[in-house]
């Protein structure tokens, strides 16, 4: 079985694996972090987005082997010392969330849009927006949220 | 009013484990020797299997076990039950044939379950299940409820001829009958109510151990009621004691009605526990939740509403046929039924109602309560029916409403079709919308759309729910299996903090911090010291879960009961230490105080005496913890208006939702953040029926066609407008609450708004979901028609 290594939330980790297991189900099952959720099989939900290098990724439309050597950001990875990223700040102040489920994903996507375009507009957003789907909220608290955090960030 | 008193908008305290990723979701909980099961399920919508051979998968690396119905018959393991008893208009029970976790005979719909293969790892038990090899006998399927019941449709089940599983009526037919035939004008409509896929975002899973140590079961599953799911497993289906199984919903990633119910999944699990004697983990993939999860609404009804000259109804009367599935899953027949004709008289003063309907088999999955439950069902009927009138009659589409509104001083009101409404106040709901959407400004809108070449329509929803369904005694003469009570336990811990159990279960709704809100108020201590407690039969004295808005309306008012026999019990050790007469203790704000004294104690004191009874008195127990259950005497009745308004490009077809106003009266409030959530999730799955989603078979073959992602449309964040929420009150009268709920009301309201503006700028009916394609073919037609 080949072996993959990379960094994940800042920690050296590697292990060996089967060549088809997923970049999400290495951070679910082998290193337990379970804050990414797989909510389809099609790569259409989002539920599972983390950051690679940087720029957020589906993690069940990457194979662990294909994340060999690069920097891993799970959910788990964002709040610094116990202090919630403003994202998260925001998405509690905002109530950008319910059940809880899509979070993860959908505040890995919306740091990233952050990083691309610190001051997008409510259509911006909502299209950046397109690969990950919430159940629950309807979206406007989460559209809130982003506007809130990017506010909060300085964009 | 502190910050976190009932009427604040309290940020949720469950968001910083889910916003941190540390949420426990039932896929995220593992056991070290765990193995995993996958099922094998039919590829063919209606088939013999003539024999399943296992050989080659048993053989397969890391496989534990392989069963099938055959094994689970040895077991003498029953059936899945429904738990509600319909009557026919003959005054026959409905057909329930059996539900057998895993086929024994026949399989009825594509995603049955044949097999489940148990291995070491998930990737090996699905390698696996690829090499049982089941020999079938392919039937002809059907998947349409009308053509089920025509006489050459194939059967289903032998216990259910015509695959017809009830028929059905409530009201007086001669006397719409006569109505109709006297009435100045009569609308018509033919509508369907499209089939929808539930969606939750997590999928289902289960994990089931059994302790050979102790002979019990513990089963942690994506439940929104674990009791009941107990109370099924035990009495129904595997037969045991119900003190042997323990079931854990923790974190729950969603359920819209579809983890109400007990399912051959962890049904199976559960049992081959034991079997293999290692815990076993299943965890559904999408493809898997889109087969085999119950699906909501698929009804077809025609409709018939006469008005007198002065646009007054004088009689509705609704023929529905309702696709049940394969099956009847657990509430399936009540949703139909009393679910949904009981909801037919809306916010009106319609004096006769009639509704027949047939419920029918077809080879589908099975269908049960989805957000709303029946009620959108008749809600969008109602208010479609209505707009064709108003259309047809040449009334605003308002005014209608509101000549029919059953006004505020006819309150209560016992409507033609059972049930009697408590409190309401229909006309300033629909005022307050007409203000907000500025319907003054309409005609000028519309003018402007049509400057551009767009069509644009407003469309009016007056929806009535029916929540927390109740009281025990009625929907047992009705049919139900089961109490619908609620309990809560509220124990004070010895040094003050305050543990809270309810049978309520949140997946989403943030009774965390609601029931935190509320017990904190009642009680008159600080928030932060309570902690509420659900979701785990081991812990709950029992419960009966969370599904149409229960939650606060029925678990609520089982806290606030509970609490109040923890403040009656207090009185009596307060008084003691106080060395006054129990009457003359009086508790308010936390405190309690002997009147006319300065006298006081607080109840973290008495708590800490209940626990530390040195000085006590001599008829009390120790300890400051009680239970109660609660038996709501009616059902709550949110009500109100919400109006859409759309443009349409007839060059593309594609609506888009420009406006959108929604007025709700949930009765009281404990947390409008909350609430104003619920409304915000309820409209987009509204949203999601009228314009995106609808469950597709295929007529000939029975597939599955819309099996995923890329074929069943779910909105997402670029297809909703930013609503404007508001809400208007009238206390629910008979829960010591006075709240009402609000879970549902966006996805009861939104379809029929949103059709009744697509329909008001098409000038044309067509039915949901209004897909561009759709409203293109509609709109055409209509121009084609304009330049004849
Ligand atoms: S799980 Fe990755 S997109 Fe759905
Ligand atoms: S919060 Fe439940 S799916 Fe988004």
């Amino acid at each position: 079985m080949p072996s993959v290594s990379m960094k994940v939330n800042g920690k050296q980790v590697s292990a060996e694996v089967e060549p088809r297991t997923l970049l999400v189900s290495f951070l679910r099952e082998n290193l337990r972090l379970t804050g990414t959720h797989v909510g389809c099989d099609t790569s259409q939900c989002g539920s599972c987005v983390v950051h690679v290098n940087g720029k957020s990724v589906k993690a069940c439309s990457m194979l662990a082997i294909q994340a060999n050597d690069t920097e891993v950001t799970t959910i788990e990875g964002l709040a610094v010392n116990g202090e919630l990223h403003p994202m998260q700040a925001a998405f509690r102040e905002h109530h950008g969330l319910q059940c809880g489920f899509c979070t993860p994903g959908m505040v890995m996507s919306a740091v990233d849009l952050l990083q691309e375009n610190p001051k997008p507009s409510e259509t911006e957003i909502r299209d950046w927006l397109e690969g990950n789907i919430c159940r629950c909220t309807g979206y406007q608290n989460i559209v809130k949220a982003i506007q809130a955090a990017a506010d909060e960030m300085g964009g | 009013m502190p910050d976190s008193g009932v009427g604040s908008s309290v940020r949720r305290r469950e968001d910083q484990r889910f916003l941190t990723g540390v949420g426990k979701y039932v896929d995220d909980i593992n056991r070290a020797d765990q193995v995993w099961a996958v099922f094998v399920r039919s590829p063919h919508a209606h088939a013999v299997v003539k024999s399943i051979d296992s050989t080659a998968a048993v053989a397969a690396p890391g496989v534990v076990a392989i069963f099938t119905g055959a094994d689970m018959a040895a077991d003498s393991v029953g059936s899945l039950p429904c738990g509600w008893t319909v009557v026919d208009r003959h005054g026959n029970p409905h057909k329930g044939p059996p539900h057998f976790p895993l086929v024994r005979d026949k399989v009825r719909y594509v995603g049955d379950h044949v097999a489940v293969v148990i291995a070491e790892t998930r990737q090996q038990a699905q390698d696996a299940a690829e090499l049982v090899e089941v020999d079938y006998e392919d039937l002809a399927p059907v998947v349409n409820p009308a053509g089920a019941l025509s006489n050459d449709a194939p059967q289903l089940h032998e216990e259910a001829p015509g695959n017809l599983c009830f028929d059905w009526e409530l009201g007086d037919q001669a006397a719409v009958d006569d109505a109709i035939s006297n009435a100045s004008h009569v609308a018509t409509l033919k509508l369907v109510n499209n089939r929808l896929i539930p969606n939750a975002m997590e999928p289902r899973s289960a994990l089931a151990e059994y302790e050979p140590g102790t002979g019990n079961y513990i089963l942690h599953s994506t439940s929104q009621n674990p009791h009941l799911l107990r109370l099924i497993l035990c009495a129904f289906v595997l037969g045991l004691p119900e003190h042997k199984v323990r079931v854990i919903a923790p974190d729950v990633g969603g359920g819209f009605g579809s983890k109400i119910y007990c399912y051959a999944e962890e049904t199976v699990c559960t049992w081959a526990a034991k079997k293999v004697g290692r815990p076993i983990k299943w965890t559904a993939d999408r493809s898997e939740s889109f087969l085999a999860d119950a699906h909501g609404r698929d009804h077809v009804t025609e409709v018939k509403l006469a008005l007198d000259a002065n646009g007054k109804f004088t009689a509705l009367k609704v023929d529905t046929i309702a696709n049940m599935g394969a099956y009847l899953s657990n509430f399936a027949s009540c949703v139909p039924t009393y679910l949904y004709a009981t909801l037919l008289a809306g916010q009106y003063t319609t004096p006769v109602i009639y509704a027949n309907v047939k419920a029918v088999f077809t080879n589908t999955a099975p269908v049960d309560a989805y957000r709303g439950a029946g009620r959108p069902e008749a809600t969008y009927l109602l208010e479609r029916i209505v707009e064709v009138a108003a259309r047809e009659t040449g009334i605003d589409p308002a005014e209608l409403r509101m000549r029919n509104f059953i006004p505020p001083d006819a309150f209560p009101y016992a409507t033609p079709v059972a049930l009697t409404y408590d409190t309401g106040n229909y006309g300033i709901a629909m005022d307050k919308a007409l203000e907000m959407i500025d319907y003054k400004g309409f005609a000028e809108r519309k003018r402007q759309s049509a400057a551009k070449g767009k069509l644009r329509g407003i469309g009016f929803s007056a929806y009535i729910e029916a929540c927390g369904i109740a009281p025990s005694a009625v929907v047992g003469s009705l049919g139900a299996g089961v109490g619908l009570w609620e309990s809560a336990q509220v124990r004070f811990n010895a040094t003050g903090s305050v543990s809270v159990f309810t049978g309520s279960h949140s997946h989403g709704q943030g009774h965390e911090t609601t029931f935190a809100q509320l017990t904190a108020e009642k009680l008159g201590i600080p928030y932060e010291n309570i902690e509420i407690v659900h979701g785990d039969t081991g812990s709950i004295p029992m419960g009966m879960g969370t599904y149409g808005s229960r939650s606060l309306a029925v678990g609520g008012s089982a806290i606030i009961r509970a609490c109040d026999k923890v403040i009656e019990k207090g009185r009596k050790i307060a008084a003691h230490l106080m060395e006054a007469s129990v009457e003359d203790v009086e508790f308010d704000g936390g405190q309690y105080k002997v009147a006319g004294t300065d006298k006081s104690k607080t109840i973290a004191e008495i708590a800490f005496t209940a626990y530390v009874p040195h000085n006590y008195p001599e008829d009390v127990e120790p300890g400051l913890d009680e239970t109660a259950f609660y038996d709501p005497l009616n059902f709550t009745y949110p009500a109100g208006t919400h109006i859409a308004e759309v443009e349409i490009d007839p060059e593309t077809g594609v609506t888009e939702i420009v406006d959108w106003v929604a007025v709700d009266d949930f009765g009281k409030v404990i947390n409008p953040m909350i609430v104003e959530g619920q409304v915000h999730g309820g409209v987009a799955q509204g949203v999601g029926q009228a314009l995106l989603e609808g469950c597709v078979y295929d007529p000939e073959t029975g597939q599955l066609l819309t099996g995923s992602y890329m074929d069943y449309c779910m909105p997402r964040a670029d297809n909703l407008p930013l609503l404007k929420v508001a809400t208007t009150e009238t206390a629910c009268t008979h829960n010591p609450l006075g709240v009402k709920g609000c879970g549902e009301a966006g996805a009861i309201a939104a379809p029929a708004a949103l059709m009744n503006a697509i329909t008001n700028a098409l000038g044309c009916e067509i039915d949901m979901p209004a897909t561009p394609e759709k409203v293109w073919r509609a709109a055409q037609a209509r121009g084609a028609q304009a330049a004849e």
